[in-house]
């Protein structure tokens, strides 16, 4: 394939890279910080190159204490600067889920406005590296839970480009799950690439029949299923959700008031997930529409095995979308 | 059940100045003041509780007076301040109306936090007071990122950091003292031992018992200092804040104190006797200091007088001012979740 002069051809890392890159060129009070970010070029290697480029006052190697330097961002956020910090996975968060849910999703509130905390928090989320049942959960949709934080999910290299700088715009806290199975994925991009909004979903893919509601790394499970699926002369529809909270139901219940059938997966849990979030929001907002039971292809409700075959059967596979929407469709 | 012993408040070797430091009758006023107004204060407000007007969790801050007036007399108006949930005093001290205070407590949208905070969440940016934080520890890891900004910022600023015994037992004091000390940045770290965490007593829940070695341990230049005598705190944390602005570092002062009332208005205080609370009351910061400033000739019945007027005046002032306040409507109890600006 000839390529387009004004594209470029980069990996998802090398885009979040350079997402941080232009944003540490743009605004000095912004800064990134976390578990080796410096000298051992983060943990995804997505921080590569940027302390030789910033130092390391603005490229700051911390210590193992998740707790002090999310809050520390905080309080940096607080105190003019425009942090990002950079936790090594989702799992550790919960090291540091009293500032996140206790400080930065509430000062605001608080305070009673006074307070805002312009922060973003980013963290590699997600299962099937074999990395077993610390490092491999999808928790992004435990975050959704709540209110006063906002909770991005970029699956496109167009997202991992773009929604950082927007992120860092927003007066309040933002948090960023990348998911680790995206950062070898390579494509192209307008070399000019810029800022992309942060609270609205994507159609990826237009479709009449079926409905699947998606977000990160599953979203390419979707549209493998959707290819599918076309050939069976089945169209299903691609939503690509960007964004747990705030969640853009507008979007999904548009398309489900034209499909009358929806999916959703998600690589999370099962109970109590982001996927009984939008079921029920279809319940309430699209009821009459469907022409079928909502369906959900989540995670199996077991701590991520290590062993190859056991952690691809708990993940939500395009095998599973293809059979659970032929069911639907013929039913 | 009744505590083994008595905790006696002459058993801790602390900076104690009162002697020898010399004082204007005018500063001597003002730090009485502060002091009494405090006091004066937290009896309204378990008063006001009683009558269930304030409601929700009140912690008073009787007995630790000497600590937040002491403190307060080393910041200037632009630094910072982060404080617990028995922050009253600290509130007050540091210039936030009563007012404003009495009207959060009561829950009306003229309170420092609108009412959506309540006794344990002040907040106030005119003054730099950053709470209010009621998970213990919690303002720890903030307070490191208010310094943090100001050190990358070249602002020569302190961040005031309160807290309690009982979060030094808490992960996010060591987190905290481990970062500010490899960043040296400029946090007054005050450590309000009271000897308590709620109702266990100190040597129940630290293996050591003497805090500022933990903060040494750190290498956070440490020092600890009698809480109930207001000239010896002033000393201790002017000497404190003047090399954390100076840049070398963060500082550590703990100041070995004593809560009169109990924990919270739940509190029976199963866990120490009556005679011991007695025994830490013959320390009173306030009754100790008038002693003191009497028998210097400083300090008249009649300025005391004055002062109570003065400080009922305020107060009074301050609960007519919460009376008279009003209900924010319940249309706006989705605002402040996120701001209502976007920008830069």
């Amino acid at each position: 394939m000839k390529e387009n002069p004004q594209m470029i051809r980069l990996t998802y890392r090398e885009a979040v890279r350079e997402a941080i890159r232009e944003a540490l060129r743009k605004d000095d009070r912004v800064f990134l910080m976390g578990e080796d970010v410096g000298r051992y070029g983060g943990c995804f290697a997505v921080s590569k190159g940027l302390l030789q480029e910033f130092g390391p006052e603005r490229i700051r190697d911390t210590p193992l204490s998740e707790s002090a330097f999310v809050g520390a961002g905080i309080g940096a956020a607080m105190g003019g600067m425009r942090p990002i910090v950079e936790i090594m996975t989702v799992n550790f968060s919960l090291l540091a889920a009293d500032q996140i849910l206790n400080n930065a999703a509430t000062i605001l509130h608080m305070s009673g406005g006074q307070f805002n905390i312009p922060l973003v928090i980013r963290m590699a989320t997600g299962g099937g590296r074999q990395v077993a049942a610390q490092h491999s959960h999808s928790l992004e949709g435990w975050y959704a839970h709540i209110p006063g934080i906002k909770v991005l999910t970029p699956a496109t290299l167009e997202d991992a480009r773009g929604m950082l700088w927007t992120a860092l715009e927003d007066p309040d806290p933002v948090l960023i799950f990348e998911n680790s199975n995206l950062y070898n994925m390579e494509g192209q991009l307008p070399a000019d690439a810029g800022p992309v909004d942060i609270d609205r979903a994507r159609v990826r893919r237009p479709g009449s029949d079926v409905t699947i509601i998606t977000y990160s790394a599953s979203l390419f499970k979707a549209l493998d299923a959707a290819e599918i699926l076309a050939r069976e002369g089945i169209d299903a529809e691609v939503i690509d959700l960007r964004t747990l909270r705030p969640l853009d139901q507008e979007t999904f219940l548009a398309s489900v008031t034209k499909t009358h059938r929806a999916v959703i997966v998600d690589e999370g849990w099962r109970s109590g997930s982001i996927s009984a979030e939008i079921a029920a929001r279809i319940m309430e907002g699209a009821f009459y529409e469907l022409d079928a039971p909502v369906e959900r292809i989540c995670s199996v409700e077991v701590p991520m095995p290590y062993a190859k075959h056991l952690e691809q059967a708990a993940l939500p596979q395009t095998e599973t979308i293809v059979t659970t929407i032929k069911r639907m469709m013929h039913s | 059940m009744s505590p083994e012993t008595i905790i006696k408040p002459t058993n801790t070797e602390t900076i104690s100045s009162q002697r020898i430091v010399s004082i204007s009758r005018e500063r001597a006023l003002h730090l009485l003041y502060q002091m009494i107004r405090i006091r004066r204060f937290e009896a309204k407000s378990a008063e006001l509780y009683g009558a269930m007007k304030i409601r929700g969790f009140l912690h008073l801050y009787d007995g630790e007076e000497a600590v937040a007036v002491g403190v307060m007399e080393a910041l200037r108006p632009e630094d910072a301040v982060v404080a617990t949930y028995r922050e009253h005093g600290h509130a007050l001290a540091r210039g936030i109306p009563a007012s404003a205070i009495m009207a959060e407590m009561y829950g009306k949208q003229e309170g420092c936090s609108r009412g959506r905070g309540g006794s344990m969440h002040l907040f106030d940016a005119k003054t730099r007071f950053y709470g209010g934080n009621a998970i213990v520890g919690g303002g720890l890891p903030l307070a490191v990122g208010l310094a943090l900004a100001d050190k990358m910022q070249g602002k020569r600023r302190v961040t005031c950091c309160f807290f309690g015994d009982g979060a030094v037992a808490e992960g996010e004091f060591h987190e905290s003292m481990n970062l500010a000390a490899l960043w040296q940045l400029p946090v007054l770290f005050i450590c309000e031992n009271n000897l308590y965490a709620m109702g266990t007593a100190l040597r129940l829940s630290q293996s050591v018992t003497d805090l500022a070695k933990k903060a040494a341990g750190y290498a956070v230049a440490a020092e600890a200092v009698d809480g109930m005598d207001v000239l010896a705190v002033e000393v201790a944390a002017k000497k404190a804040a003047e090399i954390v602005r100076a840049g070398e570092g963060p500082y550590f002062l703990e100041c070995r104190t004593y809560r009169f009332r109990g924990h919270s208005a739940f509190d029976t205080e199963l866990y120490r006797t009556k005679a011991e609370v007695e025994e830490w009351k013959e320390r009173d910061p306030i009754k100790t200091f008038i002693e003191h400033l009497k028998n210097q000739g400083l300090v008249s019945e009649m300025d005391l007088n004055e002062l109570e007027r003065k400080v009922a005046d305020e107060i009074k002032e301050a609960v007519d001012f919460a009376e008279a306040g009003t209900w924010e409507p319940v249309e706006d109890l989705t605002r402040f979740v996120y701001s209502e600006w976007r920008g830069v």
